[in-house]
């Protein structure tokens, strides 16, 4: 579904991201791993494109889209959530959701003084859409509430509605059980694997807690220094010296 | 009675300015209270407003370009559009900056055009500026003919305020507040972002030039200190904050509250003792820096705070407050 060749990624002196090439196969919990400065997230931004690589290739579904906007890759099927929550503070949590559809004829500013009718309707679909993300998240109750007052377990829930919000096909997840509760990690270890089983999401993981990556991902890449150092299930993964090395040892000097 | 007289003709030149200034806050309103765009140069926009609509309606002149002497709606339109372009083209190179930046890059803008209305004289006359623009109505009698005049800017404000609380309220609104809340997620969230900073740029540039154009009109001369950027810079971003940002009624209640202040200051200082009347135009600017500080600490978001509309919930009979 989604092949990386040969991608680097250089801010200034910096290599945060070298040579990397691994693949994402369609129907998979995909895990991301690897110490601090592994260049995890980079790479992840340069998947939603939020970063342009400095070189090297990213073919989802057969074309080349490294460099391309990042709202090129959401109409695409790409979508990614964020390892801080980016909520919209002032906006209800029905809000957050409920701007994310594409191809809104109210976006239109024109439209909403001309074609108030077909604005209200497809208002209307967006509405219950979203009302339906909240209640599969179960914070209905949360819906009239400003997004800016959400606990933090919270706005990662809203973080992963937002994804639900449009047909997509790749979802990236940057750390969606950080800081989160031991029982709220649970939930939102079994929301994952539903939204792949009901909605044929592929998704990619990035995980410090390895018993939600063990529990959740096959395969798991492990990337280090910017490269990938192995990719397999996570058994292999937790056997393999390097892996332990990257993590105790050379982690240490990033 | 000609005391009363005085005073009837002086509210209506208070409100016609109150009304114009409404529309210079209300187009800021959509570029900083929606969007989050630190436009610093309403006065540039402000101007060329005024200027087009000028040129295009003056009789021939011999001191500067005219003699189109086009319907007041044609000027207006053309007012609009030209500042839009120009909009454009501005927002092209400078929508990109962050908020800091694009501040800078606005007043500069702003600066620039100021000088060319300045220099180019052939088209503006220069610093002696427009004169014998044509006002609408103007042949009617006194004071109907001021009347009228307010009656005009009057409905424009709420034509304006209707148009714009709509867009606020829409879909459209809601990725605008989005932008300005957290980019990132908003383009995330697959929207692209540069598109609608542009149109909330544009869109406010306009009205910024229809405010110019009625000013135009109002004081049938226009020279480059209309292009001063306190009156029609610092004075729009005190009415909008004190007002309150990103409310609409807020804005059209700053204008109209804040021109009544810096309009009265005149009258104020216009009785001080000869030694500070020469120093009258800082004490003014003093006053409305006094009268800012005053009502941000009474409101500290504005008289009219932001109320995003809530979604209407649905309806779920299944499920009571008390289920939960």
């Amino acid at each position: 579904m989604l092949t990386i060749e040969n991608l680097n990624k250089n801010f200034g002196g910096l290599q945060a991201v070298r040579n990397c090439s691994f693949e994402i196969k369609e129907g998979t919990i995909t895990g991301l791993i690897g110490p601090n400065g592994a260049g995890k997230t980079t790479t992840f931004s340069m998947i939603a494109g939020e970063l342009a690589p400095t070189s090297g290739r990213i073919v989802f579904e057969g074309k080349d889209i490294a460099g391309l906007p990042t709202h090129e890759m959401f109409h695409r099927g790409i979508v990614r959530t964020f390892q801080i929550p980016h909520e919209f503070a002032k906006m209800t949590v029905l809000e957050n959701l409920m701007v994310v559809p594409p191809e809104q004829p109210g976006e239109r500013l024109f439209a909403n003084w001309i074609s108030r009718g077909q604005v209200k309707r497809r208002e209307r679909e967006v509405r219950d859409r979203a009302e339906d993300a909240l209640e599969f998240l179960s914070i209905s109750h949360l819906g009239d509430e400003q997004a800016g007052n959400l606990s933090g377990g919270q706005k990662k829930l809203l973080e992963l509605g937002r994804t639900m919000m449009t047909d997509a096909k790749l979802v990236l997840l940057d750390e969606p059980g950080a800081g989160v509760n031991p029982t709220l990690l649970l939930k939102i270890r079994e929301m994952i694997s539903r939204l792949r089983e009901e909605r044929d999401y592929t998704f990619c993981v990035i995980e410090h807690d390895m018993d939600l990556i063990a529990s959740l991902c096959d395969p798991v890449i492990v990337l280090a220094e910017g490269t990938v150092l192995m990719q397999g299930h996570m058994t292999e993964v937790r056997s393999n010296p390097d892996v332990l090395d990257a993590y105790l040892g050379g982690g240490e000097e990033n | 009675m000609d005391q009363f007289y005085g005073i009837f003709l002086y509210v209506i030149s208070l409100l016609t300015m109150g009304g114009i200034y409404a529309i210079l806050a209300l187009g800021l309103n959509i570029q900083w209270g929606f969007t989050g765009l630190f436009n610093a140069g309403i006065a540039g926009f402000f101007a060329i407003g005024a200027y087009v609509s000028a040129i295009l309606t003056t009789a021939p002149s011999a001191r500067h370009l005219g003699g189109f002497e086009v319907p007041y709606v044609v000027s207006f339109l053309v007012a609009m559009i030209v500042s839009g372009i120009i909009a454009w083209g501005v927002g092209k190179v400078c929508l990109k900056l962050r908020a800091d930046y694009l501040a800078i890059a606005t007043i500069g803008i702003a600066e620039i055009f100021r000088l060319i209305l300045k220099n180019e004289t052939w088209a503006t006359n220069g610093p002696r500026g427009v004169s014998m623009i044509p006002k609408p109505f103007e042949s009617l009698p006194e004071p109907w003919n001021q009347l009228a005049f307010l009656g005009l800017i009057l409905a424009t404000v709420v034509v304006i305020y209707f148009l714009l609380e709509t867009a606020r309220r829409s879909p459209w609104g809601r990725v605008m507040t989005a932008i300005r809340e957290n980019e990132k997620s908003a383009m995330a969230a697959g929207k692209d972002i540069e598109k609608f900073r542009m149109e909330a740029f544009v869109v406010g540039c306009m009205l910024m030039a229809l405010a110019g154009a009625f000013i135009a009109h109002y004081l049938k001369f226009i020279g480059p200190n209309a292009t001063d950027p306190m009156t029609s810079t610092f004075l729009v971003w005190v009415m909008l904050v004190v007002g309150g940002s990103a409310n609409n009624k807020g804005a059209i209640l700053g204008a109209f509250l804040m021109w009544t202040i810096w309009s009265a200051s005149e009258i104020l200082t216009s009785r001080l003792p000869d030694e500070l009347a020469i120093r009258t135009a800082y004490i003014r600017i003093f006053l409305i820096g006094l009268a800012l500080q005053i009502f941000l600490q009474r409101y500290p978001k504005g008289i009219f705070p932001e109320v995003r509309p809530k979604p209407e919930r649905r309806v779920n009979p299944a499920e009571t407050p008390a289920s939960r």
